[in-house]
């Protein structure tokens, strides 16, 4: 695999990683939210702030992990990016400090406070929405370079079908996965009520997951005919997604091996965003920036490889033990510590 | 006033940097803080610096959750506000920004495993042992950005040819001149502006009547170690002297009002400027500044004529550098003067006078971050990479710059006085004397 190509896929692998943390965290706070105003709060929202307390700074790690890992990697990514989204992305970045530090207010601060609950709950949504558009920029179709300028045609982008759908898709794919993490993470728990609840809305959420999917495929086809005839050249990694998808819907449905279930729904996410990722190459940004064109000089290609190697090594074992001490710890996931 | 793209885009990078950087001082400063009174608190068996540890760590919490979404805004305002810059820029220096993050994402995990691990342990000492990765996690993190900062200063590890990089060498790049004395400088300040602020909150409860062991045993501590601090900065400043009048001397010189290369150099303190550069009412050391710079009262110091007058940093920094410097013997002095008052018999520390100056301390250190940022960025001008790349080459072309400035100093307010609503919450009616009753003597009754 050439050090490009390896590049990209460490920083996949972080961002899918962020997609399924992050996914937790924002649809935890929506359920959270939704929990309180309809006064099933005390059922759900002590799993899901057990859970949210300890690892909420680490998800946004991820996120940052990323960004910084593209523009290392791939410089030119700050040019088209950084000038085009400085509207956007300032937004995201708005709702993201808005999101992290109410969490901090209204769980260390005043509990009982609705708006920074509120606030919590709905940034959660709208953060993967804006998120996700840097995404659909990378399509190609929204960017225009013109006298040394690149200029960010939003219009095209609201008013685009394909945006649309992916913000659908991002929006659900986040309340689903979230839900049913919160279904393992209270079966653990043994907390047969918030069980109940939570199990509702994994099934709740599954089926839009699924239609979301496919709005986003039919309208990929028209809008990049060519990113679209890849992903049909890697049409078993979709199929192994959605494989895995209803062994984690079947299990939700019999109530049984919560934990098998969410696992499932990782592959489903893997195989998707791989299957997504890989036939997007070799674009970051179509047709501006492709893994080659705009890889970083080898030098330091080679340096970063080798911080990567040597930061996972402390990474995992710490991750592991804080995964131990708060997701596997018994004793902590039923309150007792 | 039509302000243009990089008025606007400098705005906004001060401004999000400003705001990050108390948080960012505090993240770095206090864990030490905790650590330190968690340690004692084990070694002696003493629950007052147990809880002390407990209750900086509780408004902890509060702060590096800003101190984290406003470094994600400055992490992303990089590419977005200075997009070519970043884009050569990254080619050199980007190891050591992917190595902040893998600090950060250490520091985070062990932050969430101390933070709610208190009780978890038959050992105290392994949950103290936690506060180490965070230590070095926060620690490290301050260093590898600010290798960033000195190279923007002192670049090297590259070469220039035509227009492309070549012969890239990132560890060179990383560990420039600029280095050495700017992460010394960054860690000691913010050690020291840490146990300042944590000093001044409990001279603030004292001075608020509220005198008990606990407030003193506070006092004590933050005290000891803000001394330590403090004179390491005063150690720090002097090797960025050194540093600065062989590697970056335009800087030095401006700050210095060191207009002509001579032996035997002057210090300045204080005075004021005109557009003659004729400096009125100032306290002239002779040869001082000589020695500060070589160690040697007849060392040759650069003037500012040996640079075209259109690569001059802005004189008016000397102002911001002798508050800095200001502030910072202040500190020694102060907090040297609460320990020598604490030793002495038949005196007391706790005057009201003494506690005044230590509550003044934490703001005023707060306020010597922002000044000393603001002259070594503004002291780099008109650079953004020095010697290779200014200011105005490096900005994004987008337009809509201002109105990004009003949504985040909208955000900024909004976390800065939520900041302190809530931490004022936090602790008004939870002293620390009823706190220790509840969570130490409480279960034995």
């Amino acid at each position: 695999m050439s050090l490009e190509v390896l590049g990209i896929t460490v920083l996949w692998f972080f961002l899918y990683g962020y997609l399924i943390v992050a996914s937790i965290d924002f649809g935890a706070g929506f359920f959270a939210y939704y929990g309180r105003v309809t006064k099933k709060e005390h059922l759900i929202n002590h799993v899901i702030s057990r859970y949210l307390s300890p690892v909420w700074e680490v998800t946004n790690v991820f996120f940052v992990f990323f960004f910084v890992g593209l523009v290392g990697f791939f410089p030119d990514t700050a040019y088209y990016y950084g000038t085009a989204l400085l509207i956007p992305g300032s937004i995201s970045l708005i709702l993201l400090a808005i999101r992290g530090s109410f969490y901090a207010f209204s769980n260390y601060g005043s509990k009982d406070n609705d708006l920074y609950l509120f606030l919590y709950g709905a940034t959660g949504l709208l953060i993967p929405a804006s998120l996700s558009t840097a995404l659909t920029i990378s399509e190609g179709g929204f960017l225009k370079e013109e006298g040394g300028r690149v200029v960010f045609l939003a219009g095209k982008l609201f008013t685009s079908p394909y945006s649309w759908s992916v913000v659908v898709l991002a929006i659900v794919s986040v309340l689903f996965i979230s839900a049913v993490f919160l279904t393992y993470y209270a079966w653990r728990a043994r907390d047969l009520d918030a069980l109940g609840v939570l199990r509702k809305f994994a099934l709740f959420w599954s089926g839009p997951t699924i239609l979301a999917s496919l709005l986003v495929f039919a309208s990929l086809k028209s809008h990049n005919p060519h990113h679209f005839e890849n992903a049909l050249d890697l049409w078993w990694m979709f199929g192994l997604s959605f494989i895995c998808f209803a062994a984690a819907a079947l299990f939700i449905i019999q109530g049984r091996n919560y934990g098998t279930a969410f696992i499932m729904v990782m592959f489903q996410f893997f195989f998707a965003f791989f299957g997504y990722g890989a036939s997007h190459l070799p674009y970051i940004l179509d047709p501006y920036i492709s893994v080659s064109t705009s890889y970083t000089n080898d030098t330091m290609g080679r340096a970063l490889v080798t911080a990567f190697i040597a930061g996972l090594v402390l990474l995992v074992p710490s991750l592991i033990l804080l995964m131990r001490l708060f997701l596997f710890d018994a004793d902590y996931v039923k309150g007792k510590k | 006033m039509e302000l243009s793209s990089v008025d606007l885009s400098r705005m906004l990078t001060s401004m999000t940097l400003g705001f990050h950087i108390i948080f960012a001082t505090i993240g770095v400063g206090v864990p030490v803080m905790i650590s330190i009174a968690e340690w004692i608190g084990i070694r002696n068996n003493d629950e007052y610096y147990l809880l002390m540890a407990r209750r900086w760590a509780r408004g902890f919490t509060i702060t590096v959750a800003v101190g984290v979404v406003t470094g994600t805004c400055i992490g992303l305002q990089l590419s977005l506000l200075w997009p070519s810059f970043m884009k050569v820029a990254g080619q050199v220096i980007s190891l050591p920004l992917f190595m902040e993050t893998f600090a950060f994402f250490f520091e985070a995990i062990f932050l969430g495993i101390y933070l709610y691990t208190w009780d978890r342990f038959k050992k105290p000492i392994y949950h103290w042992l936690l506060s180490i990765p965070v230590i070095i996690g926060s620690s490290a993190s301050a260093f590898f950005i600010t290798t960033v900062n000195a190279f923007m200063n002192t670049p090297q590890g590259f070469k220039l040819d035509g227009g492309a990089l070549v012969e890239i060498e990132p560890l060179t790049a990383m560990f420039n001149p600029a280095t050495p004395s700017k992460t010394f400088h960054v860690l000691t300040t913010s050690y020291l502006t840490a146990a300042l602020i944590l000093g001044s909150i409990a001279a603030f409860t004292v001075l608020k009547g509220r005198n008990g062991v606990y407030e003193r045993k506070a006092l004590k501590l933050t005290m000891a170690a803000g001394l330590v601090f403090a004179l390491g900065t005063a150690v720090a400043g002097d090797v960025s002297a050194k540093f600065l009048s062989k590697h970056q001397p335009e800087k030095l010189a401006a700050l210095e009002w060191h207009f002509e290369t001579k032996p035997g150099a002057d210090l300045l303190l204080f005075g004021t400027i005109d557009e003659n550069n004729e400096v009125t009412k100032a306290i002239k050391i002779p040869g001082m500044l000589s020695f500060l710079a070589g160690s040697s009262l007849d060392h040759e110091v650069v003037g500012l004529d040996e640079f075209p007058e259109e690569v001059r940093p802005p004189l008016w920094i000397h102002y911001l550098f002798d508050m800095m410097v200001g502030i910072g013997f202040f500190s020694i002095i102060v907090s040297a003067g609460f320990i020598i008052l604490d030793k002495m018999k038949n005196r007391n520390p706790y005057n009201k006078g003494l506690l005044w100056l230590i509550l003044a301390g934490g703001p005023l250190s707060i306020l010597a971050i922002e000044l000393g940022w603001i002259l070594a960025e503004v002291g780099r001008q008109p650079w953004i990479l020095r010697g290779y790349i200014k200011v105005a080459e490096g900005v994004t072309s987008a337009d809509n710059v201002g109105l990004t400035f009003l949504m985040f100093l909208g955000l900024y307010i909004l976390l800065g006085v939520l900041t302190i609503i809530v931490l004022v919450k936090m602790f008004r009616n939870k002293p620390a004397e009823a706190e220790l009753e509840d969570r130490f003597r409480g279960s034995s009754k």
